[in-house]
């Protein structure tokens, strides 16, 4: 009885200080701190917000950079990926498929190599990111849709130049470019 | 793989085994009731709690009450869990009206997160409200961990006393572990985070025109504070579905750096603290070398796996299931440390790994998750296999085992065996019911062998407490909620229980003084010893069903065949 007793107390009083406490705290650093961050880093444009530059969106519009393929859809409600096996034959098919579709879709020769995140979906399928490789093979596909000669043309590839993120402090993760904030980017040119 | 790619990874276990003495000299102090540097902070905090708890914290207890109390507080915390998520609909902080949940996922998460486990059957940001998240979900990161360093720290108490029947206060070390080690760390890593991008707020969730002129709904949260402890308290559970390969959960390189950091810091560091609670730095740092070994090897494997192409696809490096940002190397790497620590949060999708990396995860889980292992739990788990490599050394030179100068008898070996088949027992029993049932089968994302492998994952990752999943099996079912509820409770009490009992057998014990003829627990022959142990007692039990498995699937995916 005694040992239920304190057993309840000292419940109590860690739900109120990891729970409830903490958390509260935590939030008010992050409000006062990072205050963008911590609500989810949001992107405004002609004071709309047309997203958030860490999740990825859906574009198949011509004039756009496309993202990775995501099970999802890019709809985050829930987040996720496709959790096939590598020998599920319904992956295979599917390289197929998104390979067939990069080909045709930036009309490039069947050589080109195509770099393998855009064949393969994301783990939360809201992966902001692509390779700068695979922004350049759509650059011909994104100047022919907005009608740009050669000179905008080097304009976007400057774009991606710019926005190209090296591996952070040197070392850690992958050379990318965050294919929303592309895409605003490109929007711009005139 | 590229210099860049080693670079990572040595820069990874430097600063990991930088840290382990830093860090595992504090706690050595917070445990054994010395000055420390926190004492100032949150002293009069305990002192207040303990006033108003109407405990003495310095009034010891023999292993029965020890367990007794442990048992108390992690059923009130259950039901609390259970009731919570089951009335959540009608509680405050539920922004997004989202409806209580069902009875059977309700328990299986209150199990679940109570032991550590953190097993997910259910989608965050589409199921839990912040009220459950917070008030029920943080809070059993917090206290789930320090059950596991109290349990640790009550084995060693059993190891380094003599003639007592005492080990310890359940109620001082959950506190002074969740006060001056695990609530300050994740103080500074939430903040960390905050700063990498990880969203901190109590907003209703934000709906977006994108760019193209979609509809988008941005989930929201406290997802900050409960990120951090899920790292250092090795729980796993995530904030929203795709945990931590979610960018809102994990933004950045350096905040998976962070993140992975965090998950190994308090199960190496506490290698360190049992050094030198038992009076030698070298007993921590022998544990800790067979945790590293087996680690870089099981590493060592899943990126060789993961690097090499296949029949099926060429060489396109096999990015399915993995994030951009991370890339196939910081992907294999969390994969290696969430397995080998029982964390089970997840940076990429285990279930798409090469089979060879799945399998190796799978190892790292059946191993009894002593590589490093939960924070706490690693350890006691650890001393499980030490007892039985003693008894061996023993048997083998024809003298009585003995460890730390305790004299192992039966009992201690047969609890220890006891700890070891509750496991076992479970994942196989378990998974071939699932393989041979129609309601197991129903729930599969994949044919064949692969399929397989998701049910042995499953009950695998719930008999470890781990919590990751071959998450294509759809696991929110009656059969799977019930079934890995029930495995992850053997799994955790399955051990706890008799190795509390060591711990008290232990403590009734004199200490030998070490002799010219005593067997070294310090050495490299030890080393070598305790991994063979590890790798023959804990992973030879599981080589028929990984055959089935994982091993099958690799051999047919060379031979080019899909299912």
């Amino acid at each position: 009885m005694k040992t239920l007793l304190i057993s309840l107390k000292i419940f109590l009083v860690f739900t109120v200080l990891t729970g409830i406490i903490y958390p509260l705290f935590i939030t008010g650093i992050a409000q006062v701190i990072f205050p963008a961050k911590a609500n989810g880093s949001l992107l405004v444009r002609d004071r709309q917000v047309v997203g958030s530059e860490l999740i990825g969106q859906q574009f198949d519009s011509a004039i756009y950079f496309t993202s990775r393929p995501s099970v999802i859809l890019y709809n985050p409600l829930p987040s996720g990926g496709s959790n096939y096996g590598l020998t599920n034959i319904r992956l295979k098919e599917l390289v197929t498929e998104r390979k067939h579709h990069f080909y045709s879709f930036n009309q490039l020769d069947s050589q080109t190599v195509i770099p393998s995140e855009m064949l393969f979906a994301s783990a939360s399928g809201l992966d902001p990111h692509i390779s700068p490789q695979a922004a350049l093979l759509q650059v011909n596909r994104i100047a022919k849709a907005r009608h740009f000669n050669d000179i905008y043309k080097q304009k976007l590839i400057v774009c991606i130049n710019d926005l190209t993120e090296d591996p952070q402090f040197l070392c850690l993760g992958e050379v990318r470019v965050n294919v929303l904030l592309l895409n605003l980017e490109i929007d711009k040119i005139q | 793989m590229t210099p860049h790619d080693f670079i990572q990874i040595v820069l990874f276990i430097a600063i990991l085994t930088g840290l382990t003495p830093i860090l595992g000299t504090y706690m050595g102090k917070v445990f054994t009731g010395k000055k420390h540097i926190m004492l100032p902070v949150f002293g009069w905090l305990e002192r207040r709690i303990f006033r108003f708890v109407g405990a003495d914290p310095a009034e010891e207890t023999n292993w029965k009450s020890y367990a007794f109390s442990l048992l108390m507080f992690n059923f009130i915390g259950f039901v609390f869990v259970f009731l919570i998520q089951r009335f959540q609909a009608y509680l405050p902080l539920n922004p997004e009206n989202l409806p209580n949940v069902s009875w059977h996922s309700a328990l299986n998460t209150s199990i679940s997160f109570v032991t550590n486990t953190n097993w997910q059957g259910y989608a965050g940001e589409t199921t839990m409200s912040y009220f459950v998240q917070m008030i029920g979900l943080t809070v059993q990161n917090f206290v789930s961990a320090a059950t596991g360093i109290a349990v640790m720290l009550a084995v060693v108490r059993g190891l380094s006393r003599k003639s007592t029947d005492k080990i310890g206060n359940f109620w001082t070390d959950l506190a002074r572990s969740t006060l001056y080690v695990l609530l300050p760390l994740s103080i500074l890593l939430a903040i960390a985070l905050i700063g990498q991008g990880v969203v901190q707020n109590f907003k209703p969730y934000e709906p977006i025109q994108t760019l193209q002129g979609a509809h988008q709904v941005l989930p929201m949260g406290p997802a900050a504070s409960q990120i951090a402890i899920k790292q250092l308290g090795t729980n796993g559970g995530g904030f929203f579905n795709a945990n931590s390969a979610h960018p809102f959960e994990n933004p950045t390189p350096f905040s998976n750096f962070l993140q992975i950091l965090a998950i190994f810091l308090l199960p190496a560091s506490l290698t360190y603290s049992y050094g030198k609670m038992v009076g030698s730095a070298r007993q921590g740092w022998a544990i800790f070398t067979v945790m590293l070994i087996l680690f870089l090897a099981g590493l060592s494997i899943s990126l060789y796996a993961e690097y090499s192409g296949n029949p099926v696809f060429g060489n396109l490096p096999m990015m399915e299931g993995k994030e951009t940002r991370f890339g196939i190397t910081n992907s294999v790497l969390f994969s290696m440390v969430t397995t080998d620590a029982s964390c089970g949060a997840v940076n990429a999708m285990h279930d798409s790994l090469s089979p060879l990396s799945g399998m190796v995860t799978i190892i790292n889980m059946m191993l009894g998750e002593v590589i490093f292992g939960g924070v706490g739990a690693g350890l006691y788990g650890m001393f499980i296999f030490v007892i039985l490599t003693v008894f061996i050394a023993g048997l083998m030179v024809g003298r009585t085992p003995e460890f730390l100068g305790k004299k192992i008898g039966a009992f201690e070996v047969q609890m220890a065996i006891i700890a070891n088949l509750a496991t076992s027992f479970a994942i196989l029993v378990f998974t071939a019911w699932a393989s041979v049932s129609s309601y197991g089968l129903a729930s599969l994302n994949n044919a064949g062998p692969h399929g397989f492998s998701e049910i042995l994952y499953a009950y695998t990752s719930a008999a470890g407490n781990n919590g990751s999943a071959f998450a294509g099996l759809n696991s929110n079912t009656l059969f799977y909620n019930l079934t890995l509820g029930l495995v992850i409770l053997i799994g955790r009490f399955g051990v706890i229980i008799p190795v509390l009992a060591i711990a008290g057998s232990m403590a009734g014990k004199n200490i030998t003084p070490p002799s010219s003829g005593t067997f070294r627990t310090d050495n490299w022959l030890f080393i070598g010893l305790l991994i063979g142990v590890i790798l023959i007692v804990g992973g030879l039990t599981y080589f028929p069903s990984l055959s089935l498995g994982p091993i099958v699937e690799h051999l047919l995916m060379n031979n080019g065949i899909s299912f």
